[in-house]
């Protein structure tokens, strides 16, 4: 639900960045933090708790700049991916553009991946939206790890209609911006 | 589609937007008004602003009216219509408007809360009425009133900015 304002030439999109616990989604936000020119970008809001676990989401504006006469920016968020905190996630979701999940690679988070996926859906519907219709990429963070699932089986298991799919190391920023890139160009076309 | 444009604001909108929000100002001595769509986006703001960033007071503005809802739910409540926040020198009043938006007004403490209730009780109806128009009107797709090449113009701005090095 981008809002064009035609009284400030203005577009603003939301992108929100959905996920297990722990998966690196706040991570993606901070890279991008801090890898952007600090000219385009606002302040990275995090409301998170006292263990730096996010509390109810992480915010930052991104500037595209002035396109054609109206300023265009992204608004990134992330969710809690905590599972009880469901109530928090349906209100991130509201007027969302386009989404990106962040899937945790460990052997271990299968279940916590699958289950998110899940409650993504579910969520989205909800707000009347339906992901197979909606901007969507996803990300397979945590490549690094030495007993990574195999992408194959990830994908398999997430990504039954073959949206595009990146493979990421976030704490060191690889497939970051491939991702953003890919999610924010979706949305563009969405709104043209 | 899902996820494209579903409500415009225009200019006209906006003037009427802007001699609203002044004349509440005007009236409540409030310093700094802004109207917020319920996603978290900023549509309009009147006075002098403070120091803040208002797309991120925008944002945090929704999740705190959001969060309130679901709190008011909690209780039995259809919602809280408003919202305070009381500081040492600026405070803060939140109202709905017509379920779509929300109306925040910071005030110094050389004004009173009651003042400033009563002035937005006053401006709502016919906010309300403003946005019951917005969102009947029929959409044209953006694509009719984004210049030819936005699209374009606006990935080879994603390339150059998310370029990541």
């Amino acid at each position: 639900m981008s809002m064009i304002n035609y009284a400030s030439r203005e577009i603003n999109c939301k992108i929100v960045y959905y996920g297990p616990g722990l998966g690196g989604k706040t991570t993606n936000l901070e890279y991008v933090y801090e890898k952007v020119a600090p000219s385009t970008r606002g302040k990275l809001i995090s409301l998170a708790t006292e263990s730096e676990r996010t509390l109810f989401f992480d915010f930052l504006p991104v500037d595209l700049g002035t396109i054609r006469g109206f300023k265009t920016r992204f608004h990134l968020y992330t969710v809690p991916g905590q599972v009880y905190y469901n109530a928090s996630r349906k209100l991130i979701l509201k007027g969302v553009d386009g989404v990106v999940f962040v899937a945790d690679s460990s052997p271990n988070r299968l279940d916590a991946n699958l289950e998110s996926m899940d409650n993504l859906y579910q969520n989205l519907a909800e707000h009347d939206f339906d992901l197979r219709e909606l901007p969507f990429v996803i990300q397979y963070n945590k490549r690094d790890l030495p007993d990574a699932v195999p992408v194959e089986q990830l994908s398999a298991a997430l990504n039954p209609t073959g949206v595009p799919a990146f493979e990421a190391i976030g704490t060191r920023g690889v497939g970051v911006f491939d991702t953003l890139k890919a999610i924010s160009k979706q949305v563009i076309k969405s709104l043209s | 589609m899902l996820g494209a444009l579903s409500w415009s604001f225009e200019e006209a909108d906006s003037h009427r937007v802007d001699t609203l929000l002044e004349a509440l100002l005007a009236e409540s001595g409030a310093s700094y008004a802004l109207l917020i769509d319920r996603t978290g986006q900023l549509i309009a703001s009147a006075g002098a602003a403070p120091a803040l960033d208002p797309t991120t007071f925008a944002s945090l503005a929704a999740a705190d009216f959001a969060a309130n809802e679901q709190l008011a739910a909690l209780l039995g409540e259809p919602n809280f219509a408003s919202l305070y926040h009381q500081g040492t020198r600026s405070s803060l009043y939140l109202a709905a408007v017509a379920g779509r938006a929300i109306l925040a007004v910071a005030f110094p403490r050389s004004v009173a809360l009651g003042m400033v209730r009563i002035r937005v009780k006053r401006a709502l109806p016919s906010l309300a009425q403003l946005f019951q128009e917005v969102f009947a009107r029929p959409v044209p797709h953006a694509q009719t009133r984004l210049a030819a090449g936005w699209a374009s113009e606006a990935e080879v701005e994603i390339d150059r900015l998310f370029d990541g090095e």
